[in-house]
């Protein structure tokens, strides 16, 4: 039996389980906006190469979590298998919605969990991001059954990196790493050639 | 703490800080962060209230509405959280301020029509990924889904390729 996830919380404590989630997003947010996630002008400079925050922000986290779990799988107090069948791939409409995503991105200036952050902050652009996030879930609704079979194509089920790479998770986990450096390293470079060249541009804005 | 709107946490420690939020999201629940799925209950929810014969016979709503009310989730939860702590983080950075973000020469208005826009895109979008950069890249990513990390490149390639267009808003 494992330890982890706690499955009492979504049963029969699931009033307790409430209160984590609220504790859970009070964290997120905060998080947020102290990462600078509560600004659209800070986010979309990581589109226009002057500013890496999201990329550094976002993998950073992707890669603590990950190597959590993987650990906490290797050693049996984590069902990770459980965790990865709530994420089944639909390849297609994830290819496909993964562009629309990051058209609208750049164009809202918020993702919807950051809008959510900048109306917080009271940043107007961001309320107006989340009435189109709603309106947009459902004009998709509305008009998802004229998509026929193309939301669920591409169906490959619970399938991942370690299963497409015939790898164990942590040499995966070693690969995503290695990769997150890599990323951050061209990044910097990036965004020191960008910003040293058109020093009159975004305002660059690293803390310390 | 020292009130400076213009400091922010070091992204990789802000980085470590939000994986380790994830990973109790993880360790207690079995799934991740989210937030486009929530918005959506919100829209199912208001949809249900004005027009109920309409919302059962939509299968997006129905799935949703035939289960309970389309706010007790999880995930809505969740979001009420992210409101708090997002509040908070601003109040007490001293950057909680009524403004609309924009470029120098772009107009209020036109800045708040492109945010709707951008927001309906991504709602529309977020449904047919099964998740938005929270639900999907972020948690799917942080399990090793296929499907999340071909999600996130795809949206780091939609916002590069759609980065120029929008170029008058910010600069």
């Amino acid at each position: 039996m494992m330890l982890f996830p706690i499955e009492s919380l979504s049963d029969e404590r699931r009033a307790l389980g409430l209160a984590v989630a609220v504790a859970i997003g009070v964290a997120f947010g905060f998080v947020l906006e102290r990462s600078g996630f509560g600004s659209s002008k800070k986010l979309v400079g990581q589109f226009y190469g002057t500013d890496m925050t999201v990329l550094k922000v976002m993998f950073t986290a992707i890669v603590t979590a990950m190597f959590g779990m993987v650990i906490l799988s290797a050693v049996g107090v984590f069902d990770l298998a459980s965790a990865q069948f709530n994420y089944p791939t639909y390849l297609w409409p994830m290819v496909f919605g993964g562009l629309l995503l990051g058209v609208g991105f750049v164009t809202s200036g918020w993702c919807p969990g950051t809008s959510l952050v900048g109306a917080a902050s009271g940043k107007l652009d961001g309320l107006a991001t989340i009435g189109g996030v709603v309106v947009g879930g459902v004009l998709y609704a509305e008009l998802e059954p004229a998509l026929g079979s193309f939301p669920n194509s591409g169906k490959l089920g619970t399938f991942t990196l370690p299963q497409l790479l015939h790898l164990p998770p942590i040499v995966v986990a070693l690969l995503v790493l290695a990769m997150a450096v890599g990323a951050f390293k061209l990044a910097t470079r990036i965004q020191t050639a960008l910003t040293t060249q058109a020093p009159t541009e975004a305002p660059v804005s690293t803390g310390a | 703490m020292q009130r400076d709107p213009k400091r922010f946490w070091n992204p990789y420690l802000g980085g470590v800080a939000l994986g380790l939020v994830l990973l109790t999201a993880f360790l207690l629940m079995g799934k991740g962060l989210g937030a486009s799925g929530a918005t959506f209950r919100t829209g199912v929810w208001a949809v249900n209230a004005v027009a109920p014969a309409h919302a059962a016979n939509v299968p997006a709503m129905s799935a949703i509405t035939e289960e309970g009310h389309p706010l007790d989730d999880w995930l809505v939860f969740e979001v009420v959280g992210v409101v708090i702590g997002g509040l908070i983080g601003a109040l007490t950075s001293g950057r909680f301020s009524r403004e609309v973000l924009r470029g120098p020469t772009f107009s209020k208005g036109g800045r708040i029509a492109l945010a709707i826009a951008g927001g309906v895109l991504m709602g529309f979008a977020a449904k047919l990924t099964r998740g938005c950069t929270s639900g999907q890249a972020l948690s799917g990513g942080a399990v090793l889904s296929v499907g999340s990390w071909a999600f996130m490149f795809s949206v780091f390639a939609g916002g590069y390729a759609a980065a120029w267009f929008n170029r008058r808003q910010w600069r």
